[in-house]
């Protein structure tokens, strides 16, 4: 059988195509005004991967924020449950599921049989999610990846106050100007997305495998931040920010 | 895909009488000084037989449902909001007592022409804000102002007589401001009358809530909002008391007759705190999973007298005459009320988180819900006060637990899209779906 999951995020779109449970294709594309169109841009870019075409797909399930707007679904799941059964199908041993995007963290409490018990989500502040990381880099004048990496240099903790995105930019900015490292500055900023991020999931409990999803799975400064606060390793899979999609086209196929 | 099942559903008889007295309520209080009558105005929590013993033309407005009314129509709460919010008062205090002094700054009346002021101001302080909003008031509008303090440990925790004493002493003497303040004498025998009233009143109201333990609930929580309002307007009231008398018998006949408030029930929820005013929607929409929200502490017991026993058991408290107890003065009245006053499961929410989840948990079990929604509710601090703790004792007894953000009285606090795809993700983990 082949489905299709569409994770309709707020920053991105991404289509993961599935046959008889192994991903063929996948797809991304920036969320733009006219959701629909980008969900397609990415969908088409999925079915170049798999080489296939629209009729072969036999079902298509959407999650994300804008899953009511996705094209071709006929079945739709919330994004806590896609990632939850995303990540259990990569990794059955997983039982706590952390889902940092662009605008939003999760954190999810699973089941032995990936079934989601508990979530939190950070959704009214950018302080506990990928933008946040975005807006240090840019006050640091760095590439995201760059920025992220030079944490792993730093032997400095540096706390950090401001509880906003838009105070810590300008705390960011006195470090700058107090010639703080920028490896320290920057081990500074993925710490306190960390420990909120950490706290949020402490709410649900934190029961090991752990596993790490989203976009911002790919910055290692954060990650290595996360371990720390944590005091464990957690699993990154491949294509971290495709778990959503997974878990969608999972549904399609009645999993 | 097995059939659902449906309940018989039908409207409340009573429901129409409820819209007309709480509007003559209002009415009554703006009118009342072109008809000779005196206003005054205190929280909800106010001990309003008081001035009750004044003269029937003593018209109240209580404070918490003005304001909760105001919060309904969020194109005048914004006006109140914005009244306050440029003479620089902050947007994190009291949600009500903004949208009550906004109301006041723009002088404008929810219920229409100006805003109608009081003749004095009573209230009983039992949080930190509820003291200080008439302190503020009676310097902005001149009103005489006598607040009576509550602050303790209630009595279905532990009895104390000098706990008692304290309270009473301060009812004298507010009798005594009133008496100063208005030209009155206070009648003693509409006192008594109205004391018994009160307990009658909240009493009535915990044994409605209780038969909502019965599947399926005779009420929903929605519907529950406009019908609790009348034990926080004025409990000494009698045609307040004889709606009560009226909406216990309708609702013991649902039961009888195994009619609900949802026809589709299949899931029981408990909420917590106060709404968000402005969007109760969010409890039709729950409806459409075949989840009835039952109920809360907050709901039952704001003003519901309920005999809480050692195991937490909650038992409605049988009013003042069916105990048999006899008033015949002044003071055996005021010791009466302060004593009743004194066992509203609410005051657990204002002074140990521990206590309020403890009676939840019981909420829970005795009212067969299968979960819990509770509002962070970032217009009240005392309904708020260890509401995470309350969540993790919850879910530590297997209740799961859906958490919202939110404001009672303040819609820029609440997002709806968000708050729907909680519920939606909520729903989901417990295997819910729309049966429409």
């Amino acid at each position: 059988m082949i489905t299709a999951g569409i994770d309709l995020g707020a920053k991105t779109v991404k289509v993961v195509i599935l046959k008889d449970e192994k991903v063929i294709g996948r797809g991304i594309a920036v969320t733009g005004l006219d959701q629909k169109e980008s969900a397609e841009k990415a969908f088409a870019g999925a079915l170049q991967e798999a080489k296939l075409e629209l009729k072969d797909i036999e079902k298509v399930a959407a999650t994300g924020v804008g899953r009511t707007e996705a094209p071709y679904a006929t079945a739709h799941i919330t994004e806590v449950g896609a990632d939850a059964k995303g990540a259990f199908f990569l990794n059955p041993a997983v039982r706590t599921v952390i889902d940092v995007g662009g605008e939003e963290g999760r954190g999810i409490k699973c089941s032995a049989e990936g079934r989601a018990l508990d979530f939190a989500i950070n959704e009214k502040c950018a302080a506990g999610a990928g933008a946040f990381t975005e807006a240090m880099a840019r006050a640091l004048e760095r590439p995201l990846v760059e920025f992220a990496k030079l944490a792993l240099s730093s032997t400095k903790s540096i706390p950090m106050n401001a509880q906003c995105a838009v105070f810590a930019e300008s705390e960011v900015v006195s470090l700058i100007h107090a010639k703080t490292p920028h490896e320290d500055i920057s081990r500074a900023v993925h710490d306190s997305i960390a420990d909120r991020i950490i706290s949020m999931v402490r709410r649900v409990g934190i029961e090991k495998e752990v596993m790490l999803i989203g976009g911002v799975a790919y910055n290692v400064g954060f990650v290595n931040s996360l371990n720390r606060g944590l005091n464990l390793e957690v699993v990154v899979p491949d294509h971290p920010e495709y778990v959503g999609a997974l878990g969608a086209a999972l549904t399609a196929a009645g999993k | 895909m097995s059939e659902i099942k449906r309940y018989k559903t039908e409207p409340l008889k009573c429901w129409d009488k409820a819209k007309e007295l709480r509007s003559k309520y209002y009415r009554d209080y703006a009118e009342a000084k072109s008809k000779g009558g005196l206003r005054w105005s205190g929280g909800a929590e106010a001990i309003d037989v008081i001035p009750y013993a004044f003269g029937e033309d003593v018209h109240a407005l209580t404070a918490e449902p003005y304001a909760a009314a105001i919060a309904f129509d969020p194109e005048f709460a914004h006006k109140c909001e914005a009244a306050l919010e440029a003479k620089g008062w902050a947007r994190d205090m009291c949600a009500y007592m903004r949208n009550y002094w906004g109301s006041v700054l723009i002088n404008k009346y929810a219920f229409g022409g100006e805003f109608p002021k009081p003749d004095f101001h009573l209230q009983s302080g039992f949080c930190c804000t509820h003291a200080k909003w008439f302190q503020v008031l009676s310097l902005w509008e001149d009103v005489p102002y006598f607040n009576i303090d509550i602050g303790q440990i209630p009595f279905w925790k532990e009895e104390h007589p000098n706990r008692l004493q304290y309270i009473v002493d301060q009812m004298h003497d507010s009798i005594e401001f009133i008496e100063k303040t208005t030209g009155r004498k206070c009648d003693d025998e509409r006192l008594i009358e109205g004391v018994y009233n009160d307990s009658r009143t909240t009493s009535l109201w915990a044994k409605i809530t209780e038969l909502n333990q019965n599947t399926p609930a005779p009420l929903d929580e929605k519907t529950m909002y406009s019908l609790y309002v009348f034990t926080t307007l004025d409990r000494a009231k009698k045609e307040f008391m004889d709606f009560y008398e009226e909406l216990y018998d309708e609702t013991k006949d649902r039961v009888a007759r195994g009619i609900a408030a949802l026809a589709t029930e299949r899931f029981r929820l408990m909420s917590d705190s106060q709404p968000p005013w402005a969007f109760l929607r969010v409890w039709r929409y729950l409806e459409q999973f075949g989840v009835v929200s039952t109920g809360s502490i907050y709901t039952i017991g704001l003003e519901g007298v309920w005999d809480i026993d050692d195991n937490w058991n909650l038992t409605p408290r049988e009013d003042l005459r069916s105990r048999g107890v006899v008033l015949k003065t002044r003071e055996d009245a005021l010791r009466a009320m302060a004593d009743w006053h004194l066992r509203r499961p609410i005051y657990a929410m204002f002074y140990n988180a521990d206590w309020k989840s403890k009676l939840m948990i019981q909420y829970a079990k005795q009212w067969h819900c299968d979960a819990a929604m509770l509002h962070l509710n970032r217009g009240c601090e005392g309904t708020s006060l260890g509401i995470m703790e309350n969540r993790a004792a919850l879910i530590k007894a297997g209740f799961p637990v859906l958490t919202y953000e939110g404001n009672m009285g303040d819609d820029r606090d609440f997002d709806e899209g968000r708050t729907v795809a909680r519920i939606d993700t909520f729903m989901e983990g417990l295997g819910l779906k729309k049966l429409t």
